[in-house]
């Protein structure tokens, strides 16, 4: 509940900080304060200590897990914030703004990781999407940034009509907008009731439309344009505390809702899981765009994300937060690197190590985590999901398979590794690279490796 | 009259927008389809409220059946009018740079 509030409160005085003070970089120092208060707010939520007592009529189900992924999305933001702010403030003029947006989409990540009942879902999903459309056109000049924005909105307002009709028809079904889970008896013969036509329907739609929400194919198609023409500061945050949260709705949405669907139900998702390792993987080897590359690797993310849903089970949920953790990391580092770059092609990077040695050691551990080598916070998160699958039994090849993409995406990233050390060339930078940025960055690098090292460092904060 | 025929009413609707979001060209033509799926939802949503009321006449449940769906169709009436107003903003904003509303010019990013 706390962080419900505070991040919707921190928003409304980011943007009133805006006419007060014109101070770009103060502006930031007020948004990261704002986000330790938010951290702090839900750590405290945690363990009891509410800023108001609010009845929410059980619409709102604040659970150890939500509230454990609240504090990662929140901690990840704020070194988002930390590390890229004066990139932020490059944007455009209404830096201010910009915070106000990211605390807004903080506070529907908040809700999309304790609804209980689609009514819930329906709005997190909204207030976490409708400011990101605004974040992707932030750019105002710029065509590509235009057209992002465009199609991101088109695409999203389109996959949010889907949603509610498959809401609107599991309604008709079962007469309420409860995430369900119970079998329903019927009265007079003390059986469990008849699944109806219109609620597979309607979880079917569901279905699709939080495919779109998170990119999984085959409803990838917008991702790559979108991350590619929007401002690179917001990609970075889109593709990973968005899509971490996208992913926590996910979970939770379907975690209740597999009985209905019965066997067909893993035959779909893994259809839909091999699809997205599939064409995120084989597309990402050929790009020439290291930007358009990691959007295309955040589509093979989602795919190893959707173990979580496949697997079910407790280790998934461990799971999911240690990959929201690991993959978050690994990208913000790798997208604050990449920001400073002037040239976003593979070339641009030739000679990385020569120049700037922290910059390429700093983006080579973030890679290596991404591809899931041992040693970084990636493996243990890719670990933990194909694990859950293996414990819930009887699709051991669809392990195999993962693993052989996962090999498959060692190949793209590596590329880059190579092109940073191996290579001749100028890899030019946009002006000088500040101590503090460097600090930031191998402080993140640090925390991969540690992460890789005691994975349960995460898992025991989960439970403790 | 039956529940069916607001089915179907609101299935047909919803096909509508659909195929125009789908096949539409005009940046605002796409964006009215939308709406027009969102407004079949939401007269789902209140036929269905209707539909289970009448159920639940004479039972316990009688005073709150088929109430939230009511207040759904408010919720979605106010985020579709949010999503307009970004909507239309980012519409203008195209068309401010391109002078245009074609969505042909998305495919430009492809290359």
């Amino acid at each position: 509940m706390n962080a419900i509030i505070l991040s919707a409160l921190l928003g409304v005085v980011m943007m009133f900080s805006g006419i007060v003070t014109k101070n770009r970089t103060a502006i930031t120092y007020i948004a990261i304060a704002g986000l330790i208060v938010l951290l702090l707010g839900n750590v405290l939520n945690t363990y009891g200590v509410f800023v108001l007592h609010i009845d929410t009529h059980s619409m709102l189900n604040f659970e150890k897990f939500g509230l454990f992924f609240n504090s990662i999305a929140i901690a990840a933001t704020l070194i988002y914030v930390v590390l890229s702010g004066r990139d932020i403030e490059k944007v455009g003029v209404n830096v201010a703004e910009y915070y106000a947006l990211i605390f807004f989409v903080l506070c529907g990540v908040s809700i999309l990781s304790s609804f209980s009942g689609l009514l819930m879902l329906f709005l997190g999903i909204e207030i976490m999407s409708i400011p990101l459309y605004i974040l992707t056109g932030a750019d105002k000049r710029n065509l590509k940034s235009n057209e992002a924005s465009l199609k991101y909105f088109l695409m999203g307002a389109f996959s949010t009509g889907i949603m509610l009709m498959g809401i609107a028809l599991i309604y008709g079904a079962t007469g309420s907008f409860g995430l369900g889970g119970t079998v329903r008896i019927t009265a007079a013969t003390g059986l469990p009731m008849h699944t109806s036509f219109l609620e597979v329907a309607g979880l079917l739609l569901l279905f699709v439309s939080m495919c779109f929400k998170v990119s999984a194919a085959p409803f990838h198609f917008w991702t790559p344009d979108v991350y590619d023409g929007a401002p690179s500061v917001f990609t970075s945050f889109m593709a990973t505390i968005v899509k971490a949260a996208g992913f926590i709705a996910f979970v939770r949405l379907f975690d209740a809702h597999t009985e209905v669907l019965g066997p067909t139900w893993k035959l779909l998702l893994a259809f839909v899981i091999i699809a997205t390792l599939l064409i995120g993987n084989v597309t990402a080897v050929f790009q020439q765009s290291i930007k358009r590359m990691l959007a295309y690797s955040s589509i093979a993310q989602a795919g190893f994300m959707l173990f979580a849903l496949y697997g079910g089970n407790d280790l998934a949920k461990e799971g999911i937060l240690l990959y929201t953790v690991a993959y978050s990391l690994a990208t913000i580092g790798i997208f604050a690197v990449l920001i400073k770059m002037k040239d976003y092609t593979f070339d641009g990077f030739n000679g990385l190590a020569q120049k700037e040695p922290v910059l390429a050691f700093t983006s080579t551990i973030c890679l290596l985590s991404l591809a899931g080598i041992p040693l970084t916070a990636g493996f243990f998160a890719k670990y933990y999901m194909l694990a859950s699958v293996v414990d819930a039994g009887g699709s051991l090849w669809l392990v195999i398979v993962a693993v052989f993409f996962a090999a498959i995406s060692v190949y793209y990233y590596f590329r880059v590794i190579q092109a940073m050390y191996f290579k001749e060339g100028e890899a030019a930078t946009n002006g000088v690279i500040s101590q503090g940025f460097k600090t930031g960055l191998l402080i993140v690098a640090g925390l991969i490796l540690l992460f890789g090292v005691f994975p349960s460092l995460v898992l025991n904060a989960f439970y403790f | 009259m039956p529940i069916q025929y607001y089915i179907y009413l609101c299935l047909t609707l919803f096909s509508i927008g659909i195929i125009g979001v789908l096949t539409r060209r005009n940046a605002i033509i796409v964006f009215m389809c939308v709406e027009l799926m969102l407004n079949a939802v939401n007269l789902l949503l209140v036929a269905f409220s209707k539909m289970h009321y009448g159920l639940a006449i004479g039972t316990p449940q009688e005073a709150t059946a088929g109430l939230d769906a009511q207040i759904f169709v408010f919720f979605i009436m106010v985020v579709a009018a949010a999503e307009v107003s970004v909507g239309l903003a980012i519409i203008v904003m195209m068309y401010r740079n391109t002078h245009s509303v074609d969505i042909n010019f998305l495919n430009r990013l492809k290359n």
